[in-house]
């Protein structure tokens, strides 16, 4: 007789229910970091989700956290107000490229060199994802996109923005990585550096980054599989994977 | 209860009155003519136990008051005209998460950089939402540095009545000017007024969400059922002080700075035998318009002044549309008026002369 066995289950914190992402689309992949990561490390309870605006506005319907909504851009800034005004809560937010990268550029920058106890889930796909596909921060030279549709020019356009590399300069960031989850092994890897970034909040060091590359079907019109591929193949010779900043190894 | 006659300057009054009120999160960017507030609460907030941040931008500091907003926090920001329009993205999102916050507009003149002198070029937005989409701030106008300390404790208490940001509209004039003030209250803020609804992790109890997107089909509609029921309520916070108005057969209609400097005028005016009072709307929104319809009701003549090229001026007519209109006399941002300014205009409109100066009728 046929045995039905529950081999694989997902945390409390992470709500049963269909996610609205496209297939392929790695939200949600990261998403369930995300939720496994705070559950590992007793965070439920206590941790306040400060949302963005793109396609991961409604974390809030994947997750059950207490979470607050932020205008495009500023959740570093919303954060901060959080944090400082909850220092004993964990407090995170998830933010896309165009959210972090463009709009929000100056919040993250400022919140990391205040080395703000807040962990930064950033999740580049290389597109302004839900608008439909626009030229991002992030986008690579030569990636057509329906802003830029001969391919970005580094010339008009300038060249991609290293976010990992770039808040590892700060003094006040205490974790800085870049990951990926288009294989076990990545995603292994994923989890271990965005639990890294969670702990240097718990520990009151800093800010804690992880940027995460992350697959776009739709707008890169790939197939799933293509697009996962994408990620390994395309993007990691100009966003290396690594850890930038890891103040246990300075 | 402290009770202490001291002499400060009008953004001081208010930063104490933020400090009395239990303030517990400000955050600001420096700008004139306000930064003597932020320069005031980096060390008495911070002192008391609370969180200052010098933010990079007003546009972080809007976002970073909230998130403490969403934590429940008393939390501030203060700024000037420039700094303000930064700030309305953040304050629109704060209306439409029902974020209880305070922000300071010690306005100057505008548009663009304009100056760093008095005026009253913000009313349209202070009055009118100020970023984008249907909503309200409740606004205060104080004309006094007494005022200004008072209704720094009020808007505190205010906001979380009504779960919305409300505004303190000064001028430069009220933010620099030293007078004499009498604070009455000792630090702290009323116990759970928040508790039913910030965030503070879920701990056991049903997650919260604090937000302003409302994408299925009805579901902004019936958002803005409970807003627009909310700012219905807030009219009976309405208030505004009239002078001498019982007899008068002109009303002068100014706010904040302005009404302060009119008051002057009707005295000289009424030792002259002149039947001029002044009706002063302390909240700007809501707008005391009931009290003004009333006043026009009796047959009274209006004249309203501010600094600034008429935005007032429209709420008037609007409230005394029925019985009369208003004059207006527009004292140009970038001029600092005296009190034997208004008078010839107000002389000529009693005794049905020309007017000689610029007071502009529809």
């Amino acid at each position: 007789m046929y045995k039905e066995e529950l081999a694989f289950s997902a945390p409390d914190v992470i709500v049963d229910t269909p996610m609205h992402f496209c297939p392929g689309c790695h939200h949600g992949t990261i998403h369930r970091l995300v939720g496994e990561c705070l559950t590992d490390l007793g965070l439920v309870d206590s941790t306040i989700c400060v949302g963005s605006v793109g396609c991961s506005v409604f974390i809030y319907n994947y997750l059950r956290l207490d979470a607050v909504e932020s205008p495009h851009g500023r959740a570093a800034a919303v954060a901060t107000g959080v944090k400082r005004a909850r220092p004993e809560n964990f407090v995170f937010t998830y933010q896309g490229d165009g959210d972090l990268a463009a709009i929000g550029l100056s919040e993250i920058i400022y919140a990391a060199n205040r080395g703000e106890r807040i962990s930064v889930v950033f999740v580049n796909n290389t597109v302004y994802g839900m608008t439909g596909g626009q030229m991002a921060p992030t986008t690579m030279v030569g990636q057509k996109t329906t802003t830029c549709a001969g391919g970005r020019c580094q010339e008009r356009d300038g060249a991609p923005l290293k976010m990992a590399e770039m808040l590892a300069s700060l003094e006040g960031t205490a974790f800085s990585a870049r990951v990926s989850v288009d294989s076990i092994v990545h995603l292994k890897k994923a989890k271990k550096a965005l639990r890294k970034a969670f702990e240097v909040q718990m520990q009151g060091r800093g800010l804690g980054f992880v940027e995460f590359l992350s697959a776009c079907p739709t707008n890169w019109h790939m197939t799933p599989l293509q697009a996962n591929e994408r990620v390994s193949q395309g993007l990691t010779s100009y966003f290396p994977l690594g850890n930038f900043k890891d103040t246990d190894l300075e | 209860m402290r009770t202490k006659r001291i002499l400060v300057k009008g953004n001081e009054a208010i930063a104490m009155g933020a400090m009395d009120a239990g303030c517990e999160c400000y955050f600001a960017y420096p700008i004139t003519p306000q930064t003597d507030i932020p320069e005031y609460l980096s060390t008495a907030l911070v002192e008391a136990g609370g969180e200052f941040i010098q933010a990079e931008s007003e546009v972080a500091a809007a976002n970073m008051l909230l998130g403490a907003a969403a934590c429940g926090k008393r939390a501030m920001t203060s700024s000037s005209s420039p700094g303000i329009s930064l700030m309305q993205e953040a304050i629109s999102y704060m209306a439409g998460s029902d974020l209880p916050t305070v922000i300071v507009n010690i306005s100057r003149g505008g548009p663009g950089l304009g100056n760093i002198d008095p005026s009253q070029g913000d009313y349209y937005q202070a009055t009118r939402g100020g970023g984008h989409g249907d909503y309200r701030t409740m606004v205060l106008a104080p004309s006094t540095c007494q005022e200004a300390y008072d209704l720094t404790i009020e808007a505190f208490d205010l906001a979380f009545a009504y779960r919305n940001p409300v505004l303190i509209l000064g001028d430069a004039i009220l933010g620099q000017m030293k007078e004499p003030i009498q604070t009455w209250k000792t630090r702290g803020r009323p116990a759970g007024e928040a508790e039913s609804w910030s965030l503070s992790g879920a701990n056991g109890r049903d997650p919260r969400l604090l937000k302003s997107l409302y994408l299925s089909e009805g579901a902004l509609a019936g958002h803005h059922t409970h807003l627009v029921s909310k700012y219905e309520q807030m009219h009976s916070e309405v208030r505004g002080e009239e002078v001498l108005t019982h007899d008068a057969q002109l009303v002068v209609v100014a706010y904040g700075s302005i009404a302060r400097i009119a008051k002057n005028t009707i005295r000289t005016l009424r030792a002259e035998g002149y039947r001029v009072g002044l009706f002063r709307p302390v909240t700007l929104f809501p707008y005391p318009a009931l009290a003004l319809a009333e006043l026009a009701a009796q047959g009274k003549k209006f004249i309203t002044i501010e600094h600034n090229t008429g935005q007032m001026v429209d709420d008037v007519r609007l409230a005394i549309r029925r019985h009369a209109d208003s004059a207006f006399l527009p004292v140009y941002p970038g001029v600092l008026p005296k009190p034997e300014d208004f008078e010839t205009p107000i002389r000529q409109l009693m005794e049905n002369e020309p007017q000689t100066e610029e007071v502009r009728h529809v």
